[in-house]
């Protein structure tokens, strides 16, 4: 108290500052973060709110003139369909992630060292490629005469070509495939870091391998498997491309909804109402899961 | 019931190493535990004591030889079908799981009813005195608490043979000491048989019936901290295990109680106490503990030489240091070699002339009883 009294006030030098002032080196650091966020986040975002708010002119240029008109427009059963639909879709990307993506990161986890990030990097190989070459390719794969028909065919497994592309599960396989590897990295790290001794602990103590699995294993691996959820169900909500090319045009998601509003119906006002109703949505929903799960670290990763 | 708790009958454990070698980790060894024995197996890193451990266990398998708990030979058992449990030195709590979960775990495993695992849980606990902490993650305790809490975990099970790897090594001086003799009187108490893992010869002396002693995998003695101190079988265990001085020699007679060694520095013949099969011609150490050596004042300054059979040598005090209970003191008798010699300060007095100092002439006795002659190794 009292040196603070007798301290005379001193000048505010920059380069004190960042050499003594923990909470200014703080705020020094995270600057070009933040700066970088406040002009390609935050300003898009407001823009977007206060976008939503506003009206279509005839053609199609943004009357300003505040209503709630656009958000009125959302509450309709179609869009309504269209919402629950996507959410099943996205709910389904995840479940199906969880399930290809766990044996895989519990594979890597468990092989020897070296050998582990070769296998990270073959997960993230195909991500060199463009994702609409990807996506082509599984077309290639799908479609009538694609490869898949073609070798059922010709193993004689099937008689007839089977019609999986634009079809739901077509979506759903090009989604699954898109988004494995933000499912499996954090696994991966969750599954990583539990020690062998822990898993030798449970033996000791009487624990047969599949019971070790689910007394120890599964609960240590659920921080990686929120984050991993977080990561795919988030951007799937959002996805149009996959449905779009892979889904023909029976699968409309919330994703396509909102590019058509700013692409092919041009109403801007109606396109920013939709992506606010899903940004609010996608918000609740992780807020709530992690609340219940606990947050994990791994989607720092 | 079988007459040993653990019996390790030619055990080798190759590994094979990164560089595309082969390390064998525990080689060729064979012992015998009793039971209810406090057992130690005690060596320099890397000597293999962790391997023999968790070949007991189950963790590992024998490349050759067999291991028999109470009896039954293990083969290939695996962990979860053996009656011993395991204190790591990691301690290898669940970190997602509360203390009493921890140490419920086991009984779980084992179907116990729900109604007597809380009651063995709760003893357990009270046992290693943790009663009431069974809510906390074992994050929210202290490494000494963790450590309680590893060996409830275990001990609930009332296994045949508690297997421990170096359990008190993370844990501070003073702690390891308290646990030291908690442990020792814990397991007086249960009754059941310990396999204790260390490489802190102190500790293994203070806490164990017998003690292995181990060096490159394989097991060089086997006795009493007793035996294992006053009757080390070769220079290794003898140096390992306190502190000790060597003369090299060789084996000069052998026909008498006491053998006759010529030592290689300087010409003197020393006798002693011969410890396993030596042959004439031999090259030996002769080993003389700190404590064990008496010294005189060299009065008369006499440069004749004593007699040979009078095991003594002539020295001058390099430096001393007081530590209380005796003074240590560094004598050099020449040829380049020295000696340590712990003095016991059994007189209380102010008195300088009491104690020596650096350059003082000493007559160093060495007594035949407690001089020993070992073989290399
Ligand atoms: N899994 C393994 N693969 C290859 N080599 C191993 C393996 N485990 C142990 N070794 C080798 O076997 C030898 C004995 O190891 P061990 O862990 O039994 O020693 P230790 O006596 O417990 O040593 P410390 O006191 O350091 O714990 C060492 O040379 C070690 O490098
Ligand atoms: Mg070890």
């Amino acid at each position: 108290m009292e040196t603070d009294i007798l301290k005379p006030k001193r000048k505010f030098s920059l380069v004190r500052a960042l050499r003594e002032d923990s909470a200014f080196q703080g705020i020094a650091l995270i600057s070009p973060t933040a700066i970088y966020m406040l002009i390609l986040i935050i300003l898009p975002m407001i823009l977007v709110a206060v976008l939503s708010f506003m009206t279509r002119g005839t053609y199609g240029n943004v009357v300003y003139k505040f209503n709630f008109q656009n958000y009125v427009r959302l509450i309709d059963p179609i869009y309504l369909r269209i919402l629950l639909y996507s959410l099943g879709v996205g709910l389904a990307t995840m479940v199906f992630t969880i399930l290809i993506g766990y044996p895989l990161a519990y594979f890597i986890a468990r092989s020897p060292v070296r050998k582990r990030s070769l296998y990270l990097f073959l997960i993230l190989l195909p991500f060199w490629t463009n994702f609409i070459i990807r996506i082509y390719a599984w077309i290639m794969i799908l479609r009538t005469q694609g490869l898949l028909n073609t070798v059922l065919l010709n193993l004689g497994l099937i008689k007839v070509p089977l019609d999986i592309l634009y079809t739901p599960a077509a979506v759903l396989i090009g989604m699954v495939y898109e988004f494995l590897p933000f499912m499996v990295l954090p696994l991966y790290t969750s599954l990583e870091k539990i020690e062998n001794a822990q898993l030798e602990a449970a033996a000791d103590l009487g624990a047969r391998p599949l019971r070790a699995f689910l007394r120890v294993t599964l609960p240590l691996s659920v921080p990686g498997m929120i984050a991993g959820s977080i990561l795919v169900f988030i951007p799937a909500m959002g996805m149009f491309v996959v449905p779009d090319l892979m889904g023909g045009a029976k699968t409309v998601l919330v994703g396509n909804v909102i590019r058509n509003q700013f692409l092919t119906s041009r109403d801007w006002p109606f396109g920013a109402a939709a992506s606010m109703v899903l940004m609010i949505l996608t918000l609740a929903f992780t807020l709530y899961y992690t609340r219940k799960a606990g947050f994990g670290e791994e989607l720092l990763v | 019931m079988d007459e040993f708790a653990v019996e390790m009958r030619d055990v080798v454990k190759i590994f094979p190493t990164p560089e595309g070698g082969e390390v064998a980790a525990v080689n060729h060894v064979t012992l015998q535990i009793k039971h209810g024995e406090f057992f130690s197996m005690l060596g320099p890193s890397g000597c293999g004591k962790t391997t023999s451990l968790r070949m007991m266990a189950g963790f590992e398998w024998p490349t050759e030889g067999e291991i028999y708990i109470d009896g039954t030979a293990m083969g290939r058992t695996p962990p979860y079908l053996r009656t011993v449990n395991t204190v790591f030195q990691s301690y290898a709590l669940f970190q997602h799981m509360s203390v009493f979960q921890n140490v419920a775990f086991g009984l779980e495993m084992e179907h116990v009813p729900k109604k007597e695992i809380e009651h063995r849980v709760r003893d357990a606990l009270e046992m290693v005195k943790l009663s009431g902490m069974g809510r906390r993650k074992p994050k929210q305790l202290s490494g000494g608490q963790q450590q309680r809490i590893a060996l409830a975990r275990a001990l609930v099970k009332r296994p045949a043979v508690l297997l421990l790897d170096e359990p008190l090594g993370a844990l501070d001086l003073k702690l390891r000491k308290e646990m030291q003799l908690e442990l020792k009187a814990l397991q007086k108490e249960v009754g059941i048989t310990f396999v204790y893992v260390t490489h802190d010869q102190e500790e293994a002396l203070t806490m164990s019936d017998r003690i292995a002693v181990m060096s490159q995998g394989k097991v060089l003695q086997i006795g009493t901290p007793v035996e294992i101190y006053e009757r080390p079988n070769c220079r290794f265990v003898a140096d390992f295990i306190g502190e000790t001085n060597f003369l090299k020699g060789r084996v000069k007679k052998t026909d008498e109680d006491l053998l006759t060694v010529e030592l290689l520095d300087f010409p003197r013949e020393i006798k002693g106490v011969g410890q396993g099969n030596l042959a004439v011609g031999q090259e030996v150490s002769i080993s003389i503990r700190p404590e064990k050596v008496r010294l005189e004042d060299d009065i008369n300054d006499d440069t004749a030489p004593y007699k040979d059979s009078d095991n003594l040598l002539r020295g001058r005090v390099l430096t001393t240091a007081y530590v209380g209970s005796d003074t240590r003191i560094i004598i050099d008798i020449g040829h380049n070699i020295s000696l340590i010699v712990w003095e016991q300060n059994h007189i209380s007095t102010l008195d300088p002339q009491a104690y020596y100092t650096a350059e003082d002439k000493v007559v160093i006795h060495l007594p035949f009883e407690n001089t020993l002659v070992l073989p290399e190794g």
